[in-house]
């Protein structure tokens, strides 16, 4: 190898905080060739964010960059001022960042904004900034570009807010773009289109890439090399067939072995001294009666006839049985969240039967379902663990809550003894029970999160992406722990995600819908290995795949 | 219709504020009626007997029963007649047109220099976190809202007038060697500078200037202190991340980007703020003798001059009518999201 584009040398961060000094990232060393794509991965809070931030020097006032050396093309960016840095940023390195509707200006016109970044580096004057910026919204494939100059990012997708984000790291032609979890919250389907932009336009422009993400498929399918991070440390780097196929440390292994695949169980996911631990998965038992039949549901939006009706949910039927997990999967706004509302009673219908337990509870009015009797036996598990708890509430208060407003003959001390005994059944240490959520980690807060839903066991639980937040080692264990209570509680799942490789391990059947409808339905296994849609098709073929071959569990 | 969405948008902003007037005008009907004393026995003089405070009464229309006296009230209303102020003998409407320039000239300038000083102090105290600049913005934004208007006006007399002898007395809008310029806006500064008269310029400005900083030092707290607050939410902002990511100079960021959506929460805490002078005005009018609404409406209040109480309240919300229309313009001038939304 030649000399590298970007050498980062025994890289030290601290951040002041209020408890003192914290290091974010010790002696971190990597380099990138010219045309190389390096992938970063880790979980929350390995540093590999803060490496890039460090990089691009735009830390916040409370980090401070302690010892190292980052040489990008022979300079030693550590050392030069601020007023040459902003030249090298945008021109040289540039960077694309999570979340693309919020990092664009929600004021101001996503052409103008491309237009900012030319402008600033000379790369074009005022009078032909509108001209090259249009060029460059096409370069990302927005449609229509020369009007899409003067829209606002909220009249924008958020797939489209990230082609935008894009133009704006691109617009300058640097030679180094640092993508920071640029696909994460955003469908499969988008996130192919968008990671295959990324790939087309920095080998157009023969631009080197890191990528950084927690998703190990995702890095696999698009980087020439990997490194893992852990806790502010380089773990481990490799090319990344090396790395899939005979990683050398431990922590990698544990990631490789947590990430679902096409054909593992969801008890392969565990790290072996877990699997240890753990019974083996329980015989499936024949689904019983049909718990949950929907017959013809349908929702709309807006007022019949006019300009922004819409129909969310049109002619939906489906039924789960006893016992069952059925897997509702589509792209975001294709009515699965608007079903699960429904079903779940916090939104009224517009036609259609919901008939659980053989009483249809469609007609019972939302705002009245709260305190009905049937409410106990229909829970729900949210996506975000740590908003959907009350910040005010200890763990305790938040799985008793449930037992307080629908078991009111229990008093205070057999509810007291109810609240341990979820504790037990979910794995949450009877000692954290007094914690309040910002002091639990995240796992820790879905365990509670899943207590409280089946605190008064129901036989259908609604769980709305329950792991989407979450690590991939976490969500290895809480994915375990929802299909042993499963079993043992004999509840029925209704597991709604955009993640099929997930689904897939919970459910027995999977519905796919898409624009409000059914487009198929059947057995997992079947519509994972031989889809007939191409819908279907087209969301398992975006599903980034580490390479195939055995992981070397030695 | 041929009107654009804007202006059909404003229409019906105005024809929502009909209900809200209305409702004004009954209240402020049922609370002067409500006050205690008979201004009938007031105005008819101490000397009066029971006959000639009869006669009184009969003339200002207060024997009717009062359903009938809010029909008559209306009416006139609607005629453009908001009837006599006994306590001066002039009528509402020419009380008002010469008063109400005076308050807004000292409101307006008030504020004004407010905006000048909070708004930079403001983005400089959030650029720069617990340096002296942020000390300062928060000594400035406390002794604001701790000190009362009277307190600041009197200190302020003490100092300048008494002690260094620096302003002119606090006897209204033009010291007594001056004539008023010809009316042209009703506000002295800019009629004076019209009439080509620098000397009466000067000297307008000089009655001016306490009232003017007391009002000023009143009206800082709220702006600087809200401008400080979302300029740092801005700056902390993921779309400022990706614009210092993308090399854009520390002007553009802190312009385009982090203050114009900071500006938001600012101009709606600046129509709030102007509803807080006008409260205000009332107080430092009386310290300083300036000929202005809010004392016009005191005198009226003791005496229970009905017609020139209301006539004061239809005023001010008339204003605040208007000033929340040109707020809620300005909104959708710096936000498109605004517009978007009907």
């Amino acid at each position: 190898m030649n000399v590298p584009l970007l050498d980062v040398q025994r890289l030290s961060v601290d951040f002041n905080t209020r408890k003192g000094v914290i290091r974010a990232i010790d002696s971190v060393s990597l380099s990138v060739a010219k045309g190389e794509t390096l992938g970063i991965v880790g979980e929350s809070g390995s540093g590999k964010s803060v490496t890039s931030y460090a990089v691009m020097k735009i830390l916040d006032r409370a980090g401070k960059i302690t010892s190292g050396k980052i040489i990008y093309g022979g300079m030693a960016l550590q050392k030069i001022p601020e007023s040459d840095m902003r030249d090298i940023r945008g021109r040289e390195i540039s960077m694309i960042f999570q979340n693309p509707r919020a990092a664009l200006n929600p004021i101001r016109k996503i052409g103008q904004q491309v237009a900012d970044v030319l402008i600033q580096h000379n790369q074009a004057t005022r009078a032909e900034a509108r001209g090259k910026a249009i060029e460059m919204l096409q370069a990302v494939k927005i449609a229509d570009a020369e009007k899409r100059f003067d829209a606002y990012p909220f009249e924008l997708s958020g797939g489209m807010c990230q082609r935008v984000v894009i133009a704006i790291a691109l617009a300058c032609k640097p030679q180094l773009l640092i993508a920071d979890e640029p696909t994460t919250g955003l469908d499969v389907t988008t996130q192919k289109a968008v990671m295959d932009l990324i790939v087309e336009l920095t080998a157009r422009f023969n631009m080197s890439t890191i990528l950084i993400t927690h998703d190990l498929g995702l890095a696999a399918a698009y980087c020439d090399r990997l490194m893992v991070m852990e806790k502010g440390r380089v773990v481990e780097q490799n090319p990344s067939t090396v790395l899939f196929q005979s990683p050398q440390k431990e922590y990698t292994r544990q990631l490789l072995q947590a990430t679902p695949r096409r054909d593992s169980n969801v008890r392969d996911l565990l790290p072996k001294e877990l699997l240890d631990k753990t019974d083996p998965l329980p015989e499936s038992s024949p689904p019983g009666p049909p718990l949950l039949t929907v017959s013809h549901l349908k929702k709309s939006f807006g007022k019949p006839g006019s300009e922004n009706h819409h129909l969310a949910v049109r002619d939906l039927s489906f039924s789960i049985r006893q016992g069952e997990s059925l897997g509702l999967v589509g792209e975001s706004g294709c009515g699965k969240s608007t079903t699960s509302a429904m079903v779940m009673r916090l939104l009224d219908t517009t036609e259609g039967q919901i008939e659980f337990l053989g009483e249809d509870i469609a007609r019972i009015p939302a705002s009245q379902f709260s305190s009905h009797p049937l409410r106990g036996k229909l829970q729900m598990v949210f996506q975000d663990p740590t908003d959907s708890l009350n910040p005010r509430w200890s763990a305790e208060r938040s799985i008793e809550d449930p037992l307080i407003h629908l078991a009111k003959d229990l008093g205070k001390a057999e509810r007291k003894a109810r609240v341990l005994e979820l504790a037990s059944l979910v794995g949450l240490p009877h000692n954290l029970l007094g914690r309040y959520p910002h002091q639990l980690s995240g796992g820790q807060k879905a365990r509670v999160g899943i207590a409280r839903a089946v605190a008064l066991n129901p036989q259908l639980l609604i769980l709305d992406e329950p792991t989407a937040a979450l690590d991939v080692s976490v969500q290895a264990v809480v994915l375990n722990l929802l299909e042993d209570l499963k079993h043992q509680l004999g509840m029925s799942y209704l597991f709604i995600s955009h993640d099929l490789n997930v689904v897939r391990l919970l459910c027995d059947r999977i519905i796919v819908m898409q624009k409000g409808q059914i487009v198929e339905e059947g057995n997992a296994r079947l519509i994972m290995d031989q889809p007939k849609t191409d819908y279907t098709q087209s969301l398992l073929a975006a599903i980034p795949h580490p390479p195939t071959g055995e992981i070397s569990t030695a | 219709m041929a009107l654009g969405v804007k202006s059909r948008r404003v229409l019906a902003r105005l024809l929502q504020a009909v209900p809200t007037i209305f409702g004004i005008l009954v209240v402020c009907f049922l609370l002067t009626r409500a006050l205690p004393g008979d201004p009938a026995a007031y105005f008819a003089g101490d000397m009066a007997d029971e006959a000639s405070i009869e006669q009184v009464r009969k003339n200002l229309g207060l024997d009717q029963p009062m359903p009938m006296q809010f029909v008559t009230y209306v009416g006139d209303l609607l005629q453009g007649d908001l009837g006599v102020a006994i306590s001066t003998g002039q009528t509402v409407a020419q009380e008002l047109a010469k008063r109400l320039p005076a308050s807004l000239e000292l409101t307006l300038a008030a504020l004004l220099l407010s905006l000048v000083i909070a708004i930079p102090l403001g983005v400089l105290a959030a650029t720069r976190p617990n340096s002296w600049v942020d000390h300062l913005c928060r000594f400035l934004v406390t002794a604001g809202v701790s000190l009362p208007t009277f307190f600041t006006g009197l200190a302020l007399l003490y100092v300048f007038y008494y002690l260094l002898g620096w302003a002119p007395p606090p006897m209204g809008r033009l010291d007594m060697m001056f004539l008023a310029p010809e009316t042209v806006t009703g506000f002295y500064t800019i009629d004076s500078l019209i009439a080509g008269d620098w000397a009466l310029f000067k000297a307008s400005l000089a009655q001016m200037a306490l009232p003017v900083i007391t009002l000023a030092l009143f009206t800082l707290a709220p702006i600087a202190r809200m401008t400080r607050a979302a300029m740092l939410q801005t700056l902390a902002s993921d779309y400022v991340r990706t614009a210092r990511a993308a090399g854009l100079s520390s002007r553009r960021v802190l312009i385009d980007y982090a203050f114009r959506n900071a500006l938001l929460p600012v101009v709606t805490t600046l129509g709030m703020v102007f509803s807080f002078v006008l409260g205000a005005n009332v107080l430092v009018e009386k310290v300083f003798a300036w000929p202005g609404i809010g004392s016009f409406a005191v005198e009226a209040l003791v005496v229970s001059d009905y017609a020139a109480v209301q006539g004061f309240v239809l005023s001010m919300a008339l204003l605040f009518v208007s000033l929340n229309l040109l707020i809620d313009l300005i909104y959708t001038l710096i936000d498109p999201r605004v517009s978007e939304e009907e």
